[in-house]
């Protein structure tokens, strides 16, 4: 790599931030404009866009995590297939949603495990690594899973007392099951982490420049294998929520290109936490608008309108829309010396 | 140090070579084994029906060529951008417009020759693809847009626009039909059969053939390999990587409409969404398994040919769920590629040929 001497130093904070708080004001009028002439739509459209960014943007927080420390994980989608898979026949067994919940994240984990394994310690290429998983969990699931199982239901939302009589915001922002608020919580915390604690100053030193972060003490290996299963946990929650909190079944292949839509979000999000939710919401928006439309009958066939998050998330990755720097080391194997 | 003979040295390179994938087939068809045992099924049954059902009799060996021709494709376009440094993912999307094109093209065009309808239908299939394989290409190079997922994003899209066709314009417009599908092609586009033997798999192995001789003994060739092995060290030996990474993509991207194309003439006789869904993913398990060598390609394709032309028989005879092939086929693959096992089981870590390097970041640089 040819920059890699030269140590994160990203746009300075007060430019990087005016241009998203401006986006965010227009936003806001926009939407107070729409709320007052239609209500209930808005408060749907608005509800639906929060649901829908929910897996992208734990999806995005998993592929953070792996890049800031080096890892390229292009299995998030396989990741999440997988844990929703297991989350939801652990729904089927045992009827406990939280043992549920908990299978889904141990999934993500062991999946992110086997990728840590496959790219630190046989140095395999990341990209095909994550191709494995991904080739693996659409064998297996479509393997095993079996059409007309039933579950005792999925979790529902919980109204956050006092907050969600507030107008619009309430019934849009606290009136959500458990996952969606873990997930917004996540972003708020991870961003703490990764950018005010020592931990988040080594996971970056060892995406940047591990030869450096290994001179000073810290152990790369360590640090890259920790980030890439906290990582797969964090995707694994993205499952659980798929099959336990928005659909309440399993589909084959249901994931449907979420977890390669999510590291577009990352990369939109210029691989921090609060941006990557901004972009998971943009997404989540294109989402819901998506569904409305279908529900209100256009003219547009759907397929058009179904194209838009793909076609959105090229647009993107192209840098149509600013460019940004990965992690520097990212994708490399680390040798010691 | 003591000197091998070189042809000695380099029959061990071949046989290290061989030995990857076969450990590899083993392997997967153990760990399969007792996922079946998991399930109560005796796995030598299943095995064995399998095997009937892929070669036990002409009709059956016919149906494996059949399934055979599309992979041998789906996994040259997938071996040949690896060899450009690329992982075109698109194969799958690339193929569906090859397949949607070519039955428009069948079914459009009346009254035409034989020869010439199949060819024509065959290269607009094969164009459709290489355009669509131009925009991961010219992506990657230009705005440094990663073609891992460009491509996945693209196969979504082009599953959108097939089933769009399919369902709209080019519905197929008999009273009784009320599923999404284009109508039947035309006598005259079909590609015929010598014996059991269709004509594409023929084509298919002198395409492979064609292949290997450009990537290994042509100018254009060696540019491909050298932009794959480093793309900056091309760029300084004065060759124009970044037209050659859109080239590479557009032969890969024509390469896998190929493919879908012969699904389309050789098989379905129509386009109907669904019927031709992972064969763009399975052209990476047959590159991979054929060590991204064109003439690799084709025994590796073989063997997924025959699994997916026996998994009916097996489900049918030994009551198990076709998606084990599935499952076994992504085992091949993990063990294939995560080749640094076996080599060290057979404790052959040197002689690498054909590895396959791949530019991981996302490229916004």
């Amino acid at each position: 790599m040819n920059n890699s001497l030269k140590l994160n130093h990203f746009d300075s904070p007060k430019r990087k931030l005016i241009v998203p708080i401006l986006l965010a004001v227009v936003a806001l009028v926009v939407v107070l404009v729409l709320y007052l002439q239609n209500p209930a739509v808005t408060e749907a459209v608005l509800a639906s866009m929060i649901r829908q960014s929910t897996p992208l943007i734990l999806g995005a927080l998993c592929g953070i995590l792996c890049e800031r420390a080096g890892i390229v994980n292009i299995g998030i989608e396989g990741q999440m297939l997988l844990s929703a898979f297991l989350a939801y026949m652990t729904n089927v067994w045992t009827g406990n949603l939280w043992l549920a919940v908990f299978v889904g994240l141990l999934t993500g984990a062991v999946l992110g495990l086997l990728l840590a394994f496959t790219s630190i310690q046989l140095k395999l290429n990341q990209i095909i690594g994550g191709t494995i998983i991904n080739i693996l969990a659409i064998g297996l699931t479509g393997f095993f899973y079996q059409v007309g199982m039933t579950t005792k239901g999925k979790i529902s939302p919980i109204a956050l007392p006092g907050l969600s009589e507030i107008p619009l915001l309430g019934p849009v922002l606290f009136n959500n099951p458990p996952i969606t608020y873990i997930a917004i919580l996540l972003v708020i915390v991870l961003q703490i982490v990764l950018f005010n604690t020592p931990w988040g100053l080594r996971t970056r030193a060892v995406g940047e420049h591990p030869r450096a972060a290994d001179t000073v003490g810290i152990n790369v290996f360590k640090m890259r294998y920790a980030n890439v299963i906290i990582g797969g946990a964090i995707a694994g929650l993205a499952g659980a929520f798929l099959t336990l909190e928005a659909v309440g079944s399993f589909e084959r292949n249901m994931t449907n290109g979420r977890g390669f839509v999510a590291l577009a979000v990352m990369i939109f999000g210029k691989w921090n936490p609060i941006g990557a939710w901004g972009a998971a919401l943009l997404f989540g928006l294109a989402n819901a608008i998506q569904t409305q439309l279908q529900f209100m009958g256009t003219n547009i066939p759907h397929q058009f309108i179904g194209m838009i998050p793909y076609v959105l998330t090229i647009i993107v990755v192209s840098g149509f829309v600013g460019r940004s720097r990965p992690p520097a080391a990212e994708g490399e194997p680390y040798e010691k010396e | 140090m003591a000197e091998e003979s070189p042809v000695s040295n380099k029959l061990k390179r071949f046989l290290v070579n061989l030995s990857v994938p076969v450990i590899a087939i083993i392997l997967a068809l153990i760990i399969g084994a007792i996922i079946l045992l998991t399930t109560g099924v005796n796995p030598l049954k299943a095995y064995g029906a399998l095997l009937r059902g892929a070669f036990g009799s002409p009709i059956y060996f016919q149906r494996t060529l059949e399934k055979t021709t599309p992979l041998i494709f789906s996994g040259l376009a997938v071996a040949f951008a690896f060899k450009a440094g690329l992982f075109n993912i698109g194969a799958q999307g690339q193929l569906l417009l090859g397949a949607i094109i070519s039955a428009f093209l069948g079914f459009s065009i009346k009254g035409l020759p034989p020869a010439l309808h199949v060819f024509i239908a065959l290269a607009g299939g094969g164009l459709a693809g290489a355009m669509y394989g131009f925009i991961p290409g010219a992506l990657r190079s230009f705005t440094g847009a990663h073609e891992v997922i460009t491509t996945i994003m693209l196969n979504y899209v082009a599953i959108n626009i097939t089933d769009y066709l399919s369902d709209g314009p080019w519905k197929d417009p008999a009273p009784s039909n009320i599923v999404a599908r284009t109508q039947l092609i035309e006598e005259s586009a079909r590609i015929p059969f010598i014996g059991p033997v269709p004509v594409g798999f023929i084509v298919a192995i002198l395409i492979s053939v064609l292949i290997w001789f450009v990537i290994n003994r042509t100018n254009l060739g060696f540019e491909i390999r050298t932009v794959g092995l480093n793309s900056h060290a091309a760029r300084y030996a004065g060759m124009k990587s970044k037209l050659i990474m859109v080239l590479a993509m557009v032969i890969s991207g024509f390469l896998a409409g190929i493919g879908g194309a012969v699904e389309t003439q050789g098989i379905v006789y129509r386009f109907q969404p669904g019927f031709n869904t992972g064969l763009g993913f399975d052209g990476i398990t047959v590159a991979l398994l054929g060590r991204t060598n064109p003439l690799g390609v084709i025994p590796a394709a073989l063997l997924l040919g025959a699994m997916k032309g026996g998994a009916n028989v097996m489900q049918f005879d030994a009551r198990v769920a076709k998606e084990i092939i599935d499952v076994i086929q992504a085992l091949i693959l993990f063990f294939v590629t995560a080749d640094m096992i076996i080599r060290w089981m057979i404790k052959a870590r040197r002689g690498v040929e054909d590895e396959v390097t791949l530019t991981t970041s996302w490229g916004q640089k």
